[in-house]
């Protein structure tokens, strides 16, 4: 287990998260995907951290990625919600209004 | 040993991440995720971040649980059932995807990294503990009400119902008129 | 009388699954027992009833629903059991314990979100629909009553300082911390009976909507299930041991011992409660668990972080 390895693994994990993010057309299944990005990011700087420089103040950064993650789930959720609610679908496509 | 359950665990988190979008049943596309994140969780604990890795497990499990729920809400029909493509411009996705992987790829096998500095506290957990609670307090002190807001905003955002629909023109018709009477008439 | 926790060999590890299931079937026992009392029969008859639907299940043909997700019924229907023995890994036996984590509190809470994804699978795999009634009937109740047992559980750790659960029996050992923060004691003992699925909780099971999860799992699935669900109850009863009720602490017997008398006596007043208490609806019960017992929880830490830091 070196860095190396790790850090591929976060960058598959990455990857098929932004192809999921691109290519879907529901916005939860788009959650999904950001979802799966971020995990690669988790362990891309969990691997940083205990392979670079493993001090304590690094364990506060992986908390707040994952307090980000809550918001976006959480927001996400909402206006995945309101859109269905207004317009009877959630899918990305239909919701283009602010597009010039 | 430590780097055969590291390889079984990183083939497991990457094909459940990539089942996640390849299954045709909502149920199973979102514990696919969750075994991605379980996967993962271990992952971190195996490189010392042990509390880390196991909230990351705990409130993913909790998300994907709700996840389903909205899933199965929102997507209306069962593909099992309706085979169906719910994808848009799948090419450039998978084109855009790769590109990223193979940058990615390149920059960590070769850029040079550093040697190791420092070296882990003894007691990781009380350490993250003290980090929290002393010099990087404020960041946590940021994220709460960060996280406070979302709540607020969440709720605004979702509710339908106003406090004029539940308590009438004049706010004084008690218990409030909702379609789900709560335990305490609030 | 309290020595110190130590980690044994994982080899006894063994041990520990077979003492769960034993714990699991005396709870079986007991409730079969008081059910028999309530209907009028001699308790001994009903308490070997477990035994008899053990056999019975075992030999029982599995039914297969139309359609059925059966890779996540199986997974939910086989999880369970497998989540109480993750539990009782952190969970020390008098002065023994298997893997004193770091982070044991912190692991038997993960543990219990698992229980979640479990039953909510399992109303999901029959694909059918009193089945998933049972299982979104699980997941609202757990949306109340999970964030007052995170707070319950972080209360002994507060008054620890650690996350470790031989810190937060060693923190004991003068007072119990059942005697100085009562409402956390009740509130997680209300979440273990609510995350089993059991007593005034068990609305995800309800007969008013024909068994729910359960209505359509047969022979081992269903021995797999009933035994998780007294499993995780015995694992919940076994938690609050270490955590409020002093671990081995006490006069004259051994450590051990006083760990397997107070699991006994907390999991008998579990399945006791089931036939004292009414049901309580889930829809109604999310207000009550947000406006009263969360807040509860929270100035319960609030005292008890007043204490410490003033200590």
């Amino acid at each position: 287990m070196t860095l190396q390895a790790v850090l591929l693994v976060a960058a598959a994990l990455f990857c098929v998260g932004l192809y999921g993010a691109l290519s879907q057309k529901v916005i939860v299944m788009v959650m999904m995907g950001l979802e799966l990005m971020l995990n690669g990011v988790i362990l891309a700087a969990g691997a940083f951290w205990w392979f670079l420089a493993p001090a304590p103040d690094g364990q506060v950064l992986l908390l707040i990625v994952i307090a980000a993650m809550t918001v976006e789930m959480a927001m996400g959720f909402a206006v995945a919600t309101l859109l269905h609610r207004s317009r009877g679908s959630d899918m990305t496509d239909s919701a283009t209004d602010l597009s010039g | 040993m430590i780097d055969i359950l590291f390889w079984a665990l990183a083939v497991v988190s990457v094909a459940s991440g990539v089942a996640v979008f390849v299954v045709d049943s909502m149920a199973r596309a979102t514990y696919a995720l969750a075994v991605s994140f379980i996967a993962v969780g271990i992952m971190l604990v195996m490189v010392g971040l042990e509390y880390i890795g196991i909230i990351t497990i705990l409130m993913m499990v909790m998300e994907m649980a709700i996840m389903a729920v909205y899933m199965v809400m929102f997507m209306g029909m069962n593909p099992a059932l309706m085979p169906m493509d719910m994808t848009h411009n799948k090419r450039w996705s998978a084109v855009l995807a790769m590109g990223t992987f193979v940058l990615l790829a390149a920059g960590a096998l070769l850029i040079p990294w550093p040697a190791r500095v420092g070296a882990p506290a003894v007691d990781l957990v009380a350490s993250l503990g003290e980090a929290i609670m002393g010099p990087k307090m404020l960041a946590m002190l940021t994220i709460s009400p960060v996280l406070f807001a979302t709540i607020i905003a969440g709720l605004v955002i979702v509710n339908p119902r106003g406090r004029y629909d539940r308590w009438g023109d004049d706010l004084k018709h008690r218990p409030p008129n909702d379609p789900l009477r709560g335990g305490l008439g609030q | 009388m309290s020595e110190p926790i130590v980690q044994v060999s994982p080899a006894w590890a063994v041990l520990a699954p077979l003492a769960l299931l034993l714990f699991a079937l005396a709870g079986a026992g007991l409730n079969g027992a008081l059910v028999a009392r309530s209907v009028g029969r001699p308790g001994r008859s009903g308490a070997s009833a477990p035994l008899a639907q053990v056999a019975r299940l075992l030999r029982q043909r599995r039914q297969v629903t139309v359609a059925a997700d059966v890779l996540l019924w199986r997974i939910g229907a086989g999880g369970l059991v497998v989540v109480a023995i993750l539990k009782i890994l952190v969970i020390p036996l008098g002065p023994w314990t298997l893997a004193d984590l770091d982070v044991g509190v912190v692991w038997f809470n993960t543990m219990d979100v698992m229980i979640w994804a479990l039953f909510w699978l399992i109303g999901w795999g029959a694909n059918s629909a009193h089945s998933l009634v049972g299982g979104y009937r699980f997941l609202s109740l757990a949306v109340s009553y999970e964030l007052p047992l995170m707070f319950a559980l972080i209360t002994p750790a507060v008054a620890a300082r650690s996350l470790r659960v031989g810190d937060v029996v060693a923190a004991q050992h003068d007072l119990w911390f059942v005697i100085w923060m009562p409402v956390a004691f009740v509130i997680f003992c209300g979440s273990v009976i609510a995350f089993s699925s059991w007593g005034p909780f068990a609305t995800a099971v309800g007969r008013d909507i024909a068994g729910g999860f359960l209505t359509d799992v047969s022979g081992v699935d269903r021995l797999l299930i009933l035994t998780g669900r007294y499993a995780v109850l015995t694992a919940g009863a076994a938690f609050a041991v270490p955590l409020f009720l002093g671990g081995g602490g006490g006069a004259l017997l051994p450590d051990w011992l006083w760990s397997i008398v107070k699991t006994a006596l907390v999991l008998a007043a579990f399945v006791a409660i089931r036939h004292r208490v009414p049901t309580i609806r889930p829809d109604r019960f999310a207000e009550v668990a947000w406006i009263i017992v969360l807040p509860a929880a929270l100035l319960q830490v609030l005292v008890v972080a007043i204490i410490v830091v003033g200590s």
